[in-house]
């Protein structure tokens, strides 16, 4: 039987005091036996940034990458080894920014790989720079005046990548964190799973609405598949089509339940995920939070990695022989 | 074939060149096979513009290819075409500065329109206005007598059949020089097994040409060139491409590992992507990466699953690989990058040949990250290269830069074929055994262990920071940096490397010493000299640029003069003159083509 000990490294964890990545840490080392996977068989990938640090800290076997890379790493693990169960970590910085193009790739191609996405709206490891997930205006260390740049919704970034799977969760909220990774690992494919991470020294709050008690209970929409999309501390708010087609936030009591939108992750256009993405812009208000897509579609390499499994069990010393004698060749005697 | 006047000759050079659409390297290479059957040696070199159909007719759309053939061993392409073949003027105008003098040139007369003409740049016809008196000129017009020959099969209109003109001059030249025609038979038939009409015009167009060899007055003469005296054994013809995918696939063979090979399309290594990605029965996964970055990051995680890592590319493609490279360098990994040189800086001429990416490989990296680098020298040494890049890799866990270039990627010879049962045995050696175990341990070559994800108690965590020794833990110490460094530096220098074998069969004082695809020209020239002109000079080849032979600096002492000719400004030489204070002396050449025979007979006859 395994425990959350068994995941566990022997290396102190360096993160500054209070950071939110303690809690995504315990929480992953808690959920790993679940997976019923002794961990020799897990690989756990990640890039630059204090994200990166997390390899370090979970005793499987690891690759700590370079910067914006771990994507295509961890594609070069997964597409070999099919045996192996193979999980990337990474920041907003490092998927979002240098490793954008792996990101989006890793996605479509839909490689069996589950990707937790630290987003913490800040470069931390060098001491706080914006980050592409900053809003527009922030005051940071090199945007003294504010920030031009228009930020990205990792969940909708996703999407518009072709996921297969698209999900977002709270760094404290141990228990959603747990079910989302549940589900991220049941997924067969690519699993994006974006965490929104509390940067305490250098952004500290950003996900308050959220994350912080007395305001999360009253704005994180919490989406289950099939069920109307509700949420308040009873319930009394929910999600409806408005008169002009768009979604809104409504007051049950007003509406009535059967306005309200049911969830559908597993529909095969996006266009209610992309909806529901697009709810809050900012985490600052009412967020939609859990799985916004989970669909079935091919792995990437899957079939062919058997053909290529047997393949190699056949080839020896004759099949090479073969191979350099095709094509037309002559004899001298 | 009566009144036909038979000539034989030793060596013939032909170059065949048109528009880029008009099939020349497929003439070429239909030609090359013809030759290889014939039992002549040979060597080729297609020479075609980065543009897929640049505005046709114009000299920048001109695509040609060469090829030597001859009774005798031969080592290069030849520098100077004794025929050629051109399809329309700016094929002419950009080709036939280069052929020798009193040289037959054959050209496609229906090509030669007053549009074509202006668009090559010429201001009067040459076929008419005395130009070309210093050469044999065939005018035959091509593209109607192969409208004509193709006339009444159906399904094919004449514009279609103009298209297979490339053919009719193929069959010309194929009755000129005595090759079989059944190869090229053999191959309309399967080539064009699904388009029948298509390959009847092909087939037409081939047989009309042949016959019109032998039947035209206009030529008189036909030449035959004997079977060049090889050692007993199966032969192929190859270029670089193939034999290097082959080595791969040899060396996973010869490991036991599965070939993982990631790679982003870039000219001209794109080719090895396409040969590779043909052999999943031979269990050999291929992937086209998103970029040159994930490439190597794709080989790299491959690597640390266990598999032999592979990844191909050019110049620009190897900057954006540096800091991956120098990832595994810290991982200590096995990794073979394959580096196709060819002429930069930037993006330059990406179908011209080039060898300026050697300091790149040796140190185009950022901190101390040495790693072991070798360079193919013939389009058949890039299988023997390809194994022993992949021989380092894994026995010393460690990437490998293996340096090609354009011309040998592209270039063809035969190939004497290995008995496979003497291919070398590559052991990785996994580790396995959990007992005391640690990522970073060394055995006597200073190599890790290689522990794959899968092996139970062998967990362990790799990284890009700085290691402890031997626990591979993350560590800043100061003296750990410090021993790491040297570390590095010393498991490259543990690096098996055979000595330089120098050829001095008259005790020379000048020593020529090559590296990477020079080879041809160097040995092609000191045969020539030594046998025409009874010339004393040594020659001597590297093969392994890191680290160099152990013998290098003995070698390079005990000449009065080394001459050391190179595709860039002079980097081995520079390399030569710091490592060991010998005045080497350099000859560069940077024009997009390789060094010809004549370059370095002349180099040579200055300094003999």
């Amino acid at each position: 039987m395994l425990t959350k000990a068994d995941f566990s490294s022997d290396q102190e964890t360096r993160w500054c005091p209070g950071c939110g990545d303690y809690a995504v840490l315990a929480s992953v080392q808690s959920f790993m036996p679940e997976l019923g996977i002794p961990p020799d068989r897990i690989v756990f990938v990640t890039g630059i940034g204090c994200a990166g640090r997390f390899v370090y800290y979970m005793d499987t076997y690891g690759m700590h990458g370079i910067h914006g890379r771990a994507p295509a790493l961890a594609t070069g693990v997964a597409t070999s080894r099919p045996d192996l169960s193979v999980w990337v970590v990474s920041g907003d910085g490092d998927a979002l920014s240098i490793g954008g193009n792996h990101l989006i790739h890793t996605l479509r191609r839909n490689v069996p790989v589950k990707i937790l996405l630290f987003n913490n709206q800040i470069y931390g490891l060098t001491k706080g720079q914006y980050s592409p997930t900053s809003e527009q205006g922030k005051v940071t260390k090199s945007t003294p005046f504010g920030s031009q740049d228009h930020p990205f919704n990792p969940v909708s970034l996703a999407l518009g990548a072709e996921a297969s799977f698209v999900a977002r969760t709270v760094d404290t909220d141990k228990a959603h964190v747990a079910e989302t990774l549940r589900a991220a690992a049941a997924h067969e494919g690519a699993a994006l799973v974006e965490i929104y991470q509390n940067c305490n020294v250098f952004n500290d709050g950003a996900f308050d609405a959220v994350r912080a008690k007395g305001q999360r209970e009253l704005n994180q929409i919490r989406l289950e598949h099939g069920r109307p999309i509700r949420f308040g501390i009873e319930g009394e708010r929910g999600v409806a089509r408005g008169a002009d087609g768009r979604l809104r936030i409504v007051e049950v009591a007003e509406v009535g339940e059967d306005a309200l939108v049911v969830h559908d992750a597993e529909r095969t256009d996006p266009s209610l995920a992309f909806e529901l993405a697009h709810l809050a812009e900012r985490p600052t208000g009412p967020t939609p939070i859990g799985v916004f897509r989970s669909l079935k579609r091919p792995v990437y390499g899957e079939a062919l990695a058997r053909e290529l499994e047997e393949a190699r069990a056949n080839v020896g010393p004759q099949q090479l022989h073969e191979l350099l004698h095709s094509g037309e060749t002559w004899t001298v005697a | 074939m009566e009144g036909k006047t038979l000539e034989k000759l030793d060596r013939v050079v032909v170059r065949f060149a048109g528009d880029s659409g008009d099939g020349m390297q497929l003439t070429g290479s239909r030609f090359t096979d013809a030759t290889a059957v014939v039992g002549n040696d040979l060597a080729t070199l297609p020479d075609f513009p980065a543009e897929i159909r640049a505005p046709a007719g114009t000299p920048h759309g001109v695509s040609a290819f060469q090829i030597h053939f001859a009774s005798r061993d031969i080592l290069t392409p030849g520098d100077h075409p004794n025929v050629l073949v051109a399809m329309n003027p700016a094929a002419l105008i950009t080709n036939v500065g280069t052929l020798e003098k009193g040289g037959t040139v054959i050209v496609n007369e229906d090509g030669f329109s007053d549009h074509n003409l202006r668009k090559a740049g010429y201001e009067s016809n040459p076929l008419e206005d005395g130009s070309l008196d210093d050469y044999q000129l065939f005018r035959v017009p091509m593209t109607s007598m192969t409208v004509r020959a193709t006339d009444g099969i159906d399904e094919i209109t004449p514009r279609d059949a103009a298209r297979s003109k490339n053919l009719f001059a193929l069959g010309l030249v194929s009755w000129m020089y005595g090759r079989p025609t059944e190869p090229t038979v053999d191959w309309i038939g399967k080539k064009f097994a699904d388009t029948p009409a298509i390959g009847a015009a092909n087939l037409a167009a081939f047989r009309a040409g042949y016959n019109f060899g032998e039947t035209a007055e206009l030529l008189a003469v036909h030449y035959e060139v004997d079977a060049a005296p090889a050692p007993p054994g199966t032969y192929r013809n190859v270029n670089g491409t193939q034999a290097l995918a082959y080595g791969l696939v040899a060396a996973a063979i010869q490991s036991g590992l599965g070939l993982f090979y990631a790679s982003y399309p870039i000219t001209p290594a794109s080719e090895l992507l396409h040969s590779l990605s043909r052999h999943h029965g031979l269990g050999v996964r291929t992937i086209q990466a998103e970029d040159e970055i994930a490439a190597v990051n794709m080989a790299l995680g491959a690597a640390f699953a266990g598999h032999l890592g592979v990844t191909a590319t050019s110049g620009p493609g190897m900057d954006l690989k540096a800091e991956t490279i120098g990832l595994a360098v810290a991982y200590e990994l096995p990794l073979v990058v394959v580096d196709v040189q060819r002429a930069g800086p930037s993006t330059g001429m990406p179908t011209k040949t080039e060898a300026a990416d050697l300091l790149m490989a040796l140190y185009g990296r950022h901190g101390e990250s040495p790693l072991p680098v070798i360079a193919a020298c013939t389009p058949s040494d890039c299988f023997d290269s390809a194994i022993e890049a992949a021989r380092i890799a894994v026995t010393h866990r460690t990437p490998v830069i293996l340096l090609t270039d354009t011309f040998l990627a592209n270039s063809s010879e035969p190939w004497k074929l290995p008995d496979v049962g003497s291919l070398p045995k590559i052991d990785p050696d996994f580790a396995t055994d959990p007992t005391g175990f640690m990522p970073y341990a060394r055995d006597s070559n200073l190599a890790r262990p290689w522990a794959v994800p899968g092996t139970p108690g062998l967990r362990h965590r790799i990284g890009g920071l700085e290691k402890e020794d031997g626990t591979g833990n993350i560590s800043y110490a100061s003296a750990n940096h410090e021993h790491m460094t040297h570390l590095r530096a010393e498991r490259v220098a543990r690096v098996s490397v055979p000595d330089i074998e120098v050829d001095d069969p008259d005790g020379a004082s000048l020593l020529v010493l090559g590296w990477g695809s020079s080879y041809g020209a160097i040995q092609g020239a000191a045969r020539r000299l030594r046998r025409e002109q009874g010339l004393r000079l040594a020659t001597a080849h590297i093969r392994h640029l890191n680290p160099l032979p152990a013998n290098t600096g003995d070698v390079l002492r005990s000449f009065e003069r080394v001459l050391v000719p190179e595709m860039n400004m002079g980097q081995l030489v520079k390399l030569l003159r710091a490592e060991f204070l010998v005045d080497c002396e350099s000859f560069t050449k940077v024009d997009g083509l390789p060094i010809f025979t004549r370059d370095m007979m002349e180099q040579i006859e200055a300094r003999c």
